[in-house]
């Protein structure tokens, strides 16, 4: 059948009206990009500084990565409030191997993962198969978590850590190449500057690729001026971020790994099975199930996910305090949580998007870094954060209203 | 008699969004009689019984409404429950949990500056129970005492607002004969205290035992109004009059070619999810051959739907036993993922909440059943699943601005249609079509009537559970009719008709 359908057959919309219909998407990055160029102005430049950027990067790495497993459980229609202790206990668990068994970082970082995704299992179980509201078994699992942490640590920390691990948290890439000092770009990281160049590099390959293939297939595409704004100011702000970064130590190691899990997750939401059952799942659990789906089965994965993430998050924080202590991960959950519903994710579930989280990630974390630098207590901070996450979730419902 | 009219409906007018569901409907009744409301099911006389409670708000629909002798404007069920009209739907609406007593004064209370004096409560709700015959304690909770006992609840808590007039919708459907005989009496018992009661019911022995009058809707239009005082009304003139209509074209002709049986349920018993010595299917035997409509007749609570969802892949009921044979061969359909192997589809009753995923779009929702047609190693081919959902989209016109509108969007016909394109796209052998017009305009229903048609013509089966008689008459070839669970009776179609399908369940329902 050749005939293209009414969908094709309209004109373009207008530039006024893609930004309208995407609005949500596209509110959540001007919004961070408001509040980076805010705390920009109001600290006298510190946010950007290479140092800052990196460290904004150490900072939120955990946050963002248990986002992405927590945005799967929140659009199943679940919650996972254990995150926070299972960074505990994975760190409790890693810091007891390698510092008292003296086990190498490499197998104390598998079981651990794997421990991760056990305890998620061990979740998940009573959820998707006994139909136990998520709320009451991660309850559980958080108190239960966190006083096995304190059993096995004893009250005390544990650390410091050997070298290898971490570089988990404090690496950063190899230099390859040690580049001469340049006129006016300065002294910069080899490996580094080629990464900011390559990436976006392709990224704009693939985006031009899929217009033109979605175009071929006479699919709907966005205005051309906007995907040259858009990819344009996409790459201006990746290079920028680059650079600053080459200018200091270079990429670390975590942001790479960060990329890469960024990258997979938005795959899986958006282009396999597998995510598009949890999204229907989230959105009618009766109807995804007489549709042949094992919602069940599904649930208890996405926990097993969750699981696994937050036990990396676990590796991840106790590589970067370089010891192990029973308060690890205090409040992780919330913050992750609010990261998803920042980023858009519905409370009912169905709804979310893995950028959309991350977005969200960051927007914490700038609030957090920026307010840090400004001096503002702790206090201040969490009235601003509990605004922001208050706001956020306004916003959505007057846009949904709305339209 | 008294010609004392407390009520009169005049030419009331209702309509949804794509059906008339009342169409100048005029009814009345008199002071302190016991008027039933006859029709099938979609008839109109819960939407008139709606109207008349407050339900439906006067000016969402045309008419007027006199009670003792004035235009009334009721606003909500507040207004309604204030002049003493109280409605007890089928569905009971009791809360489980709470006690009796709580029940009976839920939102009417014995406070005093919002703090409940329980001492009065518990006293008035003695008597309350007296009046109906229920001894129970007032602290009881709702869960611990039967159907027909929390029916009697719910009539003390008519009681308890005053009530002048009673409308019971259904009360008998979910009782069994003692109970309803029971709660029958209760009612002529009040009619000599002065109650008037409308009552709605499929049970004609039951009606003609209580009414003093009995008026039929049919399409919702008032077709008459019997008086049982003047004239000996037997069941076979009440059924002539819930279904006489002339059958026009309102079907598609076809011409069916049917071949070798390929769908066959021998022996199939189920048990209710809860109530686990309750059956809801009693040893049904049902066959379909290749190219046949076979069509499942019975009224609401006749246990169709329960049984076909018993059957695709155990979505309903517990100690489920039978066989399921396709091609002539044992099937396993014990999860719908494998009756969906088997080649098995079922279109669920309830589209919404069963059926669809409201905040996905019309594309998703279409290839939900069939992830295997649009994907390889779990990656999804958007072209690929792009153009299935347009060529469905075309196939059964579904109306949509484009696929990727939100199905919520989508009118009922057209969500019905969406749901149709996800079975189809997943290819079964044997599909089973529950309630698919329920809710929707007459051209819809054509088009998918049309859509049945073609499906059969390419070889396939499909079984059609409806409560409109006259559409299963119209697109089946062969017809079982189903009451209380079972298999009641089997007709081919030339054979069938209205009434002799209503007969059979009537029959079916005094053996017991």
């Amino acid at each position: 059948m050749n005939t293209p359908n009414e969908a094709t057959q309209t004109a373009a919309p207008s530039l006024a009206v893609f930004l309208r219909q995407n609005m949500r998407e596209y509110g959540i990055l001007i919004a961070l990009v408001v509040i980076m160029v805010f705390f920009q102005i109001i600290t006298g430049g510190v946010l950007f500084r290479p140092v800052n950027l990196t460290n904004l990067v150490l900072q939120n790495s955990f946050v963002v990565i248990m986002a992405l497993g927590m945005l799967l459980v929140i659009v199943a229609g679940h919650i996972d409030l254990s995150v926070g202790s299972i960074v505990a206990i994975i760190g409790a668990v890693a810091a007891v191997m390698m510092v008292n068994y003296k086990i190498d970082p490499w197998t104390t970082s598998l079981v651990c993962l794997i421990l991760g995704g056990v305890i998620g299992a061990a979740q998940g179980y009573w959820i998707a198969y006994h139909h136990i509201p998520a709320f009451i078994v991660t309850l559980a699992g958080m108190l239960v978590f966190r006083g096995m942490t304190l059993w096995l640590l004893g009250g005390m920390n544990i650390g410091p850590f050997p070298a290898e691990f971490q570089k988990l948290s404090t690496g950063f890439l190899p230099d390859l190449v040690s580049l001469p000092e340049l006129p006016l770009l300065g002294a910069l990281h080899s490996t580094s500057i080629i990464l900011t160049l390559a990436i976006p590099a392709l990224l704009v390959y693939l985006s031009w690729r899929s217009r033109k293939l979605n175009e071929s297939h006479g699919i709907e595409v966005e205005p051309f001026a906007f995907f040259v704004t858009q990819n344009a100011v996409l790459v201006a702000v990746m290079v920028f971020l680059g650079y600053q970064l080459s200018t200091y130590k270079g990429f670390p190691n975590i942001l790479v790994i960060m990329g890469v899990l960024i990258a997979f997750y938005t795959f899986v939401t958006t282009r396999t099975t597998i995510g598009r059952r949890i999204y229907a799942l989230g959105g009618n659990e009766k109807a995804t199930r007489l549709s042949g789906i094992n919602t069940d089965r599904l649930s208890f994965y996405t926990f097993i996910n969750m699981g696994v993430l937050a036990g990396f998050a676990g590796l991840i924080v106790a590589a970067r305090l370089n010891s192990s202590t029973p308060k690890a991960g205090n409040g992780f959950e919330l913050d992750v949580i609010a990261a998803c519903f920042i980023g858009g994710a519905s409370t009912t579930g169905g709804v979310g998007k893995i950028t959309g989280a991350v977005v969200g990630a960051f927007i914490m974390g700038v609030l957090n870094n920026g307010m840090s630098i400004m001096g503002l207590g702790i206090d201040f901070q969490q009235m601003v954060k509990g605004l922001v996450l208050l706001a956020a979730v306004v916003f959505d419902l007057y846009n949904k209203q709305k339209s | 008699m008294s010609t004392n009219v407390i009520l009169e409906m005049r030419n009331i007018t209702k309509t949804f969004p794509g059906v008339k569901a009342l169409s100048d409907v005029s009814f009345s009744v008199e002071e302190g009689e016991i008027h039933a409301l006859c029709g099938e099911n979609g008839a109109g006389k819960s939407t008139l019984m709606k109207v008349l409670s407050g339900v439906y708000p006067y000016g969402t629909y045309d008419g007027e409404i006199y009670y003792n002798g004035q235009l009334k404007k009721f606003g909500s069920i507040k207004d309604t429950e204030e002049e003493g009209i109280i409605i007890i739907h089928q569905e009971l609406a009791l809360i489980p949990m709470l006690s009796i007593a709580e029940n009976i004064f839920l939102g009417n209370e014995v406070a005093k500056g919002g703090v409940i004096n329980w001492a009065e409560a518990t006293r008035r709700t003695t008597e309350l129970l007296a009046k109906v015959g229920l001894r129970e304690n007032p602290s009881t909770l709702i869960t611990n005492i039967g159907v027909g006992k929390q029916q009697l609840v719910e009539i003390a808590k008519a009681l308890s607002k005053k009530v002048k007039l009673l409308i019971l919708d259904e009360p008998t459907a979910s009782l069994n004969e003692s109970d309803s005989n029971a709660l029958l009496d209760l009612l002529l018992e009040f009619k000599k205290q002065g109650l008037t009661s409308i009552i709605i019911s499929h049970k004609l022995n039951e009606i003609s035992r209580v009414a003093d009058k009995i008026t039929v809707l049919r399409d919702g239009a008032t077709v008459e109004t019997l008086d049982c005082h003047a004239e000996k009304i037997s069941e076979a003139r009440i059924i002539q009059g819930m279904v006489g209509r002339e059958l026009s074209d309102r079907f598609p002709k076809r011409t069916s070619k049917v071949g070798e049986t390929i769908f066959e349920v021998r022996n199939w018993t189920a048990y209710h999810p809860i109530h686990s010595d309750r059956k809801i299917s009693n040893g049904i035997n049902l066959n379909v051959k290749r190219g046949e409509v076979v069509g499942i007749a019975g009224l609401m609570g006749a246990g169709r739907t329960e049984f076909a969802m018993s059957v695709f892949g155990r979505s309903y009921g517990q100690k489920i036993s039978g066989e399921v044979l396709i091609n002539g061969k044992p099937a396993d359909v014990s999860t719908v993922e494998r009756a969906i192997k088997s080649g098995l589809a079922y279109v669920t009753e309830d589209r919404k909440q069963l059926g669809l995923v409201l905040i996905n779009n019309v594309m998703h929702n279409n290839t939900l059943a069939n992830h295997r047609g649009i994907s390889k190693n779990f990656v999804i081919d958007e072209y690929a699943e792009r153009k299935a959902a347009n060529e469905y989209r075309q196939k059964l016109r579904i109306r949509t601005p484009s696929i990727y509108q939100d199905v919520v969007n989508l009118s009922g016909g057209n969500q019905q249609k969406v749901v149709l394109a996800k079975w189809l796209f997943a290819n079964p052998d044997v599909l089973i079509l529950d309630e698919p017009t329920r809710g929707i305009d007459v051209g819809a229903k054509y088009e998918i009537y049309t859509i049945v048609n073609d499906l059969v013509a390419a070889g396939k089966a499909v079984i059609f559970i409806s409560s409109e008689m006259p559409e299963l008459l119209g697109t089946c070839d062969r017809i079982y009719v189903m009451n209380e669970g079972a298999i009641v009776a089997e007709m081919p179609v030339a054979e069938a008709s209205q009434e002799n399908i209503m007969g059979a369940i009537m029959r079916s329902g005094e053996k017991v």
